[in-house]
């Protein structure tokens, strides 16, 4: 009797196992994690494998070699300046954005109230539109001359603005208006997390308006401000519309550079390289400032 | 000699939120170093009013004298006043430190001599110095609601306010915390405004308690007035279960509508007084037996008992009306329900209000 139980006892616990493995939480997480390998892990593995190839080749054959990242890194290598570039201007769109947002999320948190609604769903209707379509409405209006912007100035005016297309301020202006939504949302869900209590109660153990913002305000609001910045400066840093559209090619991003060493150059093995550069340094940005910020007060967890 | 300028003194204080009047043009004088609660249900402008002498509400009309001088436009940081809010309003991403000496900092005091006084506070609050450190949201309820007022000691202001902060406090906890204020008031000498829809707590700690109703004052006076001379049937009920009979005078006496009654005015009946209501407490009802009699007595029947620790009630049925009877638990009544009872009370313990 206790032998027979005993041999029986065997199968069930593999069950028990196979069951606890089975539960609807895993068997829910197969489709996306699957997703989630095949479109997103698969592609950064291969090009992680063949920016570890000799230069202009296009297979495997076991041959690997780091020449590619010391090519980068060579003397009279000019790749340094794409990457100064979008760098560059991603940070300057990130700070620039920062204090735009800041004042409209305020209001949208705070302020406005019933208006908040319609003025989140103006700033929501372009993202409807194609970005590169939006970019070439804006080349329309600021075409030297013969442009909405200079027109206006020169028939009104009298005054000729001259070329404002194909400058690094145009570039700068393009990504702060295509990247706006991305950074202005974060920072809403931000703001709405400060306690109107705990702002009045500030006030009223004697802080000012400025040392409110200064102390209580954007400490609270840093998991929308570090969000939004974070993803502004990702979108920014990876951006190549604008500165081919606005810019016209007088700027090389890191972007153009890459595209630049697959098609033009035939180098896939560099243009890895530098790919694979950009998302080990975005991704420590990422996760230095991540670990820094609890997502779950974010989410509202505490 | 010329009568002191009042302490705090409200002249016609009112705030309309549009077409809504919370506060309705009250009249108040506050002195130097009492307790005064307010205390109203829930929408009666209580809080309304506090903003306003916090500085975080404009007053529509009327004005706000501190030691005469008046104080209407002084912003909530210029004040030397300060409040404990309802949530208690720590701010949760400082230390319990950063939070006591936060006024401190905005007023640019130096470090050390912050943390001087922080350590100070914390020994007065009898918290733990080592809590100086410690995160508050790690604090417990009771913790919390030292830090709280902690941080509203630190800049010694002269007033401080308190927004229902022991509202959402357990019992237990909230009757030892009613106490520590009441002796931090005495330590302090500080003039406290304390606001709450509780009576209840009202009585264990205020000097004078005034009754709030629809944005106005309705009645003033000392804990013990309010209990035994309520001037309308709204502040008799304030004060928990009592017992209110809607009576009509006949001659010197009261007709009451439970079996066409004529019951004993109480000494003090105003001479115009026409039709209003009868305030009887509970524990001024007694169970009249064979020996003993009273000035009112009326049949009725046992209808439930209630124990409550020290105490006993009964609600007894008399014709439609439900009289509360209150009794020591030692005194209780020895009888089954349903037992018809005569129960009983001297005039000159029930209130007779116009109202």
């Amino acid at each position: 009797m206790s032998d027979a139980s005993h041999r029986l006892d065997e199968p069930s616990r593999l069950l028990a196992l196979l069951r606890s493995i089975a539960s609807p939480g895993v068997l829910n997480a197969v489709p996306p994690l699957l997703l989630f390998l095949t479109g997103f892990l698969g592609p950064l593995v291969l090009v992680g494998l063949t920016s570890f190839i000799p230069a202009r080749t296009f297979g495997f054959h076991g041959d690997w070699t780091l020449e590619n990242y010391s090519q980068l890194f060579a003397e009279g290598s000019s790749h340094y300046i794409p990457f100064l570039w979008s760098f560059g201007l991603a940070a300057a769109c990130v700070a620039f954005l920062l204090m735009i947002c800041y004042p409209i999320a305020y209001g949208m948190a705070k302020v406005f109230g019933k208006w908040a609604s319609p003025i989140t769903l103006l700033l929501v209707l372009p993202l409807f539109v194609s970005e590169n379509v939006r970019l070439f409405g804006w080349v329309i209006f600021l075409m030297k001359g013969g442009g909405i912007f200079a027109g206006i100035m020169k028939t009104l005016f009298g005054l000729d603005p001259g070329s404002m297309l194909y400058t690094p301020a145009v570039v700068l202006f393009g990504l702060c208006y295509v990247y706006l939504p991305f950074m202005l949302f974060p920072i809403v869900l931000g703001v709405s997390m400060i306690p109107k209590d705990l702002v009045e109660s500030a006030n009223d153990l004697g802080a000012s308006r400025f040392q409110m913002f200064r102390e209580i305000e954007v400490p609270l609001a840093m998991p929308g401000l570090l969000v939004g910045g974070l993803l502004t400066f990702i979108l920014a840093v990876g951006a190549i519309s604008e500165t081919t559209i606005l810019g016209g090619q007088n700027i090389s991003v890191v972007a153009l550079d890459i595209r630049h060493e697959f098609t033009y150059n035939q180098n896939w093995p560099g243009g890895s390289a530098i790919a694979m550069l950009v998302t080990v340094l975005t991704g420590v940005l990422v996760m230095t400032l991540l670990n820094r910020l609890n997502l779950d007060r974010l989410l509202g967890k505490r | 000699m010329a009568e002191a300028e009042a302490f705090l003194r409200l002249t016609k204080l009112t705030k309309q939120f549009g077409k809504f009047t919370a506060v309705n043009g009250v009249d108040l004088d506050i002195r130097e170093g009492e307790f005064f609660t307010i205390v109203g249900p829930s929408g009666s402008g209580k809080t309304t009013l506090l903003r306003m002498l916090a500085g975080l509400e404009r007053p529509s009309a009327g004005d706000i004298l501190l030691r005469g001088q008046r104080i209407n436009d002084v912003p909530a940081n210029r004040r030397p006043t300060c409040m404990v809010f309802q949530s208690l309003a720590l701010f949760h991403h400082r230390t319990v430190g950063q939070n006591i000496e936060f006024s401190l900092k905005m007023r640019g005091v130096s470090r050390t001599e912050r943390k001087a006084r922080a350590m100070e506070l914390l020994d007065m609050l009898q918290l733990p110095t080592d809590y100086y450190g410690k995160n508050v949201t790690k604090c417990s309820g009771g913790e919390r609601q030292r830090v709280a007022l902690a941080r509203a000691l630190a800049s010694d202001p002269e007033i401080l306010f308190f927004d229902e902060p022991l509202s959402a406090i357990d019992y237990r906890l909230r009757k030892l915390l009613e106490v520590e204020l009441k002796d931090l008031h005495r330590a302090t000498g500080k003039t406290f405004m304390y606001i709450t829809h509780s009576l209840e707590e009202a009585m264990v700690m205020s000097d004078r308690i005034g009754i709030m109703r629809e944005g106005q004052i309705i009645q003033i006076g000392t804990p013990n007035d309010i209990y035994t001379r309520p001037q309308s049937r709204f502040v008799s009920q304030f004060m928990g279960e009592v017992n209110v009979l809607a009576v009509t005078a006949s001659g010197d006496k009261l007709e009451a509508p439970v079996h066409g009654a004529m019951l004993t005015s109480p000494p003090d009946r105003a001479s115009g007084f026409e039709q209003g209501h009868l305030v009887i407490r509970p524990e001024s009802v007694r169970f009249v037996s064979e020996g003993s009699g009273a000035e009112n007595q009326l049949t009725g029947i046992l209808y439930n008992e209630y124990a409550m620790g020290s105490r006993v009630q009964y609600h007894v049925r008399v014709g439609e009306e439900m009289f509360t009877v209150e009794k020591l638990r030692e005194q209780a009544y020895q009888g089954n329900l349903n037992d018809e009872v005569t129960i009983g009370w001297d005039a000159k313990d029930s209130v007779l209000v116009a109202e």
